[in-house]
């Protein structure tokens, strides 16, 4: 008893069912996307089974590490945390480094095939380095004043600007949110979460407009609007993505049984599409399920938000939240046909190394702010 | 979380269906092999349309496109090894549609199928060639050789049966968006024209159908399901190709007897085109049925040339294409004198009275004369139809048309020739199981009403509208006459009508029909080509039973009287001279149709040449109607062939008959063949 309760303290149960739930369909899905494809090219099956049981494995350690390093070294590990992620986001920008996959910049070859993708670190390093600023001079109960928001907010723009620059709309999007999201939880005038707003409204508009989106970018947004547009590229994927969820019916064709899947016709399924596997092979059940999943982690997030009794912890959490939360909306709301073509990938589902890490890292500052009520 | 919880609802449950069939036409190919077509037999089970395996090379339109020449060194190279010249294997690769300038496609005539099908542009090269071309697929990119069936017309003892067999070809985008029990692949064949399209559903088979998934790279990873191709019906049909052979050749000979012109004093005729049939009068059963000018039906399958195309549907080449036995409509001239016998009697007139029959006879300011004008006084009505007098058809024809109430019809106006002809279905379609037929015309007083409408303008401004040429003072006269009162059945008309001239038409068939019923003791037969249905392995699935219409509207009294007619026009009438000596007693009527207008260079048209017969006499068997256009006199130029084609039925040399010769020595065959014979005289 005495364990459970000492396991209850440190440990949100649900957060962690949840989490080890969607790690274990993640790496099923994974499985299922690529096996029958690797097989017929005569190469191991289990390649990115194993990969991906490597990537939760190091994601978990991470996640350990998040959650039981102390406040007051987070405190000064987050500006290192800030700066790599600022220096990998130039990097992948100089072509000697970077690797475009899809018209983005957004990688970093590493020797011996691995790839980084420095956006996904900015994320935590956005989100904990904002906290930090909004909360810290405030342990006085006043609420943040506008050089406070202003400071938080460079914060953020300097990463932000570069994850542009690649261009990466979705990481975009999923970190404006979570600013704003984090500057209207911290008492700030609501001035400014409604100015930030408006302000990414018009910047949406304008960027549409000059044309500061790449062609690729411009393609993906129109596809959204009009899948019959370009049925060759992005249109053809989002076609394909919603023929292969459609098809699953209610109870799915059943774990590694999906035609659609194992004949691979939707691009990128064991990444940012590994939600119509789930479909085509889950079904609607699988489906209602795994939001079912998600909308627990969201849940937890936010509970332990406000029940942390310190500022920075709760921004933190609030932000973790808004960051999944747009995200899985995005991902999810791309392959049902909802949302524009984003290469965002799915949190806990998605094959690849540096999302897996950033998102159990998320779950393990969670874990530390509910630990540290 | 909602609104996609909502979305997967809308995804997976309310249209998973729709979404189902996506992901499976995604997934699935379907690998087609085409059916083996089923033959065309005649009545002996000899076959009159098989299939026959070549090696086809075929081009793929689909492929070479995409070359950067748009694969016309491809082209190039491959009529270099077929021996060909470029410009018609070009034109044969084009698609009918494609707008290309002619000079360019050569000979060769346009491909009527889709894009996406390899198109044959031979269907009978050497083995050599073949191996050639799959050893150098480099090279014939797109090009490729196999063993392929093609459809080929054997022709046994001589027949042609062109029109009546009709001919196949590819899908056409057109056929391809009609609505079928079962949708059409693109590489299957399709019956055109004739038999071949009547019964094509029947021939066609199912191709076999194998649906394999494939993955995105389209290799191959499952078999869905796999149905083997089941092969097209056989179609028995009770042409028989010796009888045939024989009709054929015997309407070629009245064709030359009439251009040669030594059959009477008015010397060489156009003789542009004609008909002859041969029909069993117990069941309606068409036993061989021909039509002139004919084609060789081997030439659409052995990849036709445009000049071959023309000409099946030119003028001058006096359309190859239309069968003159079905599609054919003149005027009846005599022998619809049946008709005019059955309105007179209805009308109250003695068939056993006596009447006169002058040379001539006036219609107001307009005279009427006899044939070739002779006056020949009182006669029996029966000498009258043995001798085809007019004029006592125009007196009781204008009598009428007077009783009638003349120009200004009474409100019961009897009518009596006109209802006879409908009685007789003139203007109706005999419902053959060929393709389309023509109905023909009854030209009664509605008819003239529309005819009038349709052209009142025309005649009332005559002189602006027609032209240089037609405006001789005859043609204004008679513009004029249209234009005051066209819309009338006038007297001329009315007596016309009688004699069949004018404006009523009439198809052979719709005459072997009427002379088959008047044999047969008034029953009306709907004319049937197709027998029975055989499968390929020789059982029987069904006969196509003969089908009744209707009964001639004729008394048992006038019919007697028209049977003893129609045998006293061969054994003191018109058509003596060319059945004397006959051991068999056939019964007939001729006719000499008058027909207006000008043939291309100018002359005058020539008379229809009619003779409707039936034989034996005392209890029929056959009924034979031969028609030559612009051909002469009935007897003179239809009278000598139609003779052969019975003595070749009946057997008979001379003035004896030998039935080892015959064609039909017992009658008409009963019994539907099962074994084929096989095919000798293939090329």
């Amino acid at each position: 008893m005495k364990n459970i309760r000492l396991l209850r303290d440190r440990f949100d149960l649900p957060l962690l069912v949840a989490t080890s739930l969607l790690l274990g369909i993640g790496v099923l899905l994974v499985y299922a996307a690529t096996r029958d494809w690797y097989a017929s090219a005569g190469e191991d099956p289990q390649f990115y089974l194993k990969r991906q049981i490597l990537n939760i494995i190091i994601g978990l350690l991470l996640a350990a590490g998040a959650m039981s390093i102390d406040y007051r070294l987070l405190r000064a590990y987050t500006p290192i945390l800030w700066g790599l992620s600022v220096i990998g986001l130039i990097a992948v920008l100089i072509p000697a480094f970077g690797d475009s996959v899809n018209g983005a910049r957004a990688w970093i070859a590493l020797p011996g095939g691995l790839q980084i993708q420095p956006a996904e670190f900015a994320k935590i390093a956005i989100i904990v380095g904002m906290s930090m600023i909004l909360a810290e001079k405030r342990e006085g109960s006043q609420d943040p004043t506008s050089l406070d928001v202003l400071q938080s907010l460079a914060v953020a723009a300097i990463p932000l600007l570069l994850i542009v620059a690649q261009p990466d709309l979705g990481t975009t999007v999923i970190i404006s949110a979570a600013v704003v999201t984090i500057i209207a939880a911290s008492g700030a005038q609501t001035r400014w979460p409604i100015g930030l707003l408006s302000l990414s409204a018009i910047g949406a508009y304008v960027v549409i407009r000059i044309g500061v989106l790449d062609e690729y970018q411009l393609k993906r947004l129109q596809s959204f609007v009009d899948p019959t547009a370009d049925p060759q590229s992005s249109g053809y994927q989002l076609r394909q993505a919603r023929i292969t969820i459609g098809s699953g019916g209610f109870f799915g064709k059943g774990l590694f049984n999906g035609p659609q899947t194992n004949g691979r016709f939707v691009p990128e399924q064991h990444t940012d599409f590994i939600f119509t596997v789930a479909g085509e092979e889950l079904g609607f059940l699988g489906c209602i399920f795994i939001l079912v999943l998600y909308s627990i982690i969201l849940w937890r997030a936010l509970v332990i938000a406000r029940r942390s009794n310190d500022i920075f912890g709760r921004l933190v959490c609030i932000g973790v939240m808004a960051w999944f939360g747009f995200q899985i909306f995005e991902n999810i709301g791309m392959a049902v046909g909802l949302a524009p073509m984003t290469g965002v990938p799915l949190p806990f589902l998605s094959y690849g190394g540096s999302s897996m890490f950033a998102t159990l890292m998320a779950v393990g500052l969670l874990l530390n702010v509910h630990s540290r009520r | 979380m909602i609104a996609l919880a909502g979305r997967l609802f809308y995804l997976q449950v309310a249209a998973a269906p729709k979404y189902k069939t996506a992901a499976l036409e995604i997934q699935s190919r379907n690998i087609v092999t085409p059916a083996i077509r089923g033959m065309i037999l005649d009545s002996s089970g000899k076959p009159l349309a098989v299939n026959q395996v070549g090696l086809v090379i075929t081009v793929d339109r689909s492929k070479i496109d995409g070359l950067e020449d748009k694969g016309e060194s491809v082209l190039r190279k491959l009529a270099k090894t077929l021996k060909v010249d470029y410009p018609s294997l070009y034109g044969k690769t084009r698609l009918c549609g494609e707008k290309i300038a002619p000079e360019l496609t050569g000979k060769a005539r346009c491909w009527n199928g889709s894009r996406y099908q390899p198109i044959p542009v031979t269907l009978t090269a050497t083995e050599d060639i073949a191996l050639q071309i799959a050893e150098h697929s480099e090279i014939y990119f797109g090009v490729e050789a196999s063993p392929q069936g093609f459809r080929f017309y054997p022709a046994p003892d001589g027949s042609n049966s062109a029109h009546v067999l009709g001919y196949v070809g590819p899908v056409s985008e057109k056929d391809l968006l009609k609505k079928r029990d079962r949708p059409l692949f693109v590489n299957e064949v399709l019956g055109k024209a004739g038999l071949e399209y009547q019964y094509d559903d029947l021939l066609r088979g199912t191709p076999g159908v194998k649906t394999i998934v494939v993955d995105r790279r389209e290799a191959a990873t499952s078999v869905l399901k796999e149905n083997p191709p089941i092969s097209g019906d056989h179609l028995v049909t009770s042409i028989d190709a010796k009888l045939q052979a024989v009709v054929e050749e015997q309407l070629l000979a009245a064709i030359a007897r009439a251009r040669e012109g030594s059959v009477d004093k008015k010397g060489a005729r156009k003789a542009d085109s004609g008909a002859a049939i041969v029909m069993d009068v117990k069941t309606g059963r068409i036993l061989a049925m021909a039509s002139y000018p004919t084609y060789d039906p081997n030439i659409w399958e052995n990849g036709i040339s445009q000049k071959q195309a023309t000409d099946l549907y030119s003028d001058a080449k006096s359309v190859p294409a239309l069968s003159r036995a079905l599609q054919g409509t003149f005027a009846p001239a005599s022998t619809f004198k049946v008709v005019s016998v059955v309105a007179a009697d209805r009308a109250g007139y003695d068939l056993n009275g006596t009447y006169d029959c002058p040379a001539q006879f006036k219609v107001g300011n307009r005279i009427f004369k006899n044939y070739e004008s002779k006056g020949v006084g009182l006669v029996k009505l029966q000498q009258g139809i043995a001798i085809s007098c007019d004029t006592l058809w125009y007196k009781i024809a204008f009598d009428e048309w007077l009783k009638d109430g003349g120009l200004k019809p009474k409100s019961g106006a009897k009518n009596y020739f006109y209802t006879a002809a409908k009685d007789f279905g003139i203007g109706k379609k005999t419902g053959i199981d060929l393709p389309s037929e023509s109905s023909g015309r009854l030209a009664d007083r509605q008819w003239r009403a529309n005819w009038y409408e349709r052209n009142k303008n025309y005649f009332c401004d005559y002189q602006r509208r027609a032209t240089k040429a037609q405006l001789t003072p005859y043609l204004i006269a008679i513009a004029k006459e249209n234009c005051v009162d066209g819309d009338k059945v006038r007297a001329g008309d009315a007596v016309n009508f009688a004699i069949g001239q004018g404006d009523t038409t009439m198809t052979p068939l719709q005459m072997v029909q009427i002379y088959a019923a008047l044999a047969n003791g008034g029953t009306v037969w709907k004319p049937t080509v197709a027998w029975g249905v055989v499968t390929p392995a020789g059982e029987k699935v069904r006969e196509i039973t003969p089908e009744k219409i209707g009964k001639l509207p004729i008394s048992k009294k006038t019919l007697t009287f028209l049977n003893r007619a129609l045998r006293s026009v061969i054994t003191d009438g018109t058509a003596k001279w060319r059945f004397d000596g006959m051991p068999v007693a056939i019964s007939a009527k001729t006719g000499t149709g008058e027909v207006y207008g000008k043939n291309l260079d100018g002359s005058a048209k020539d008379t229809t040449s009619w003779l409707a017969s039936y034989g034996p006499t005392e209890k029929p068997k056959y009924a034979v109607v031969m028609m030559v256009s612009q051909g002469g006199t009935g007897s003179g130029t239809s009278g000598p062939s139609v003779r052969k084609i019975y003595e070749a039925i009946f057997g008979i040399q001379g003035s004896k008959i030998d039935s080892t010769t015959a064609i039909f020595p017992s009658g008409p065959p009963r019994v539907i063949p099962l074994r084929i014979i096989p095919n000798v005289s293939a090329k």
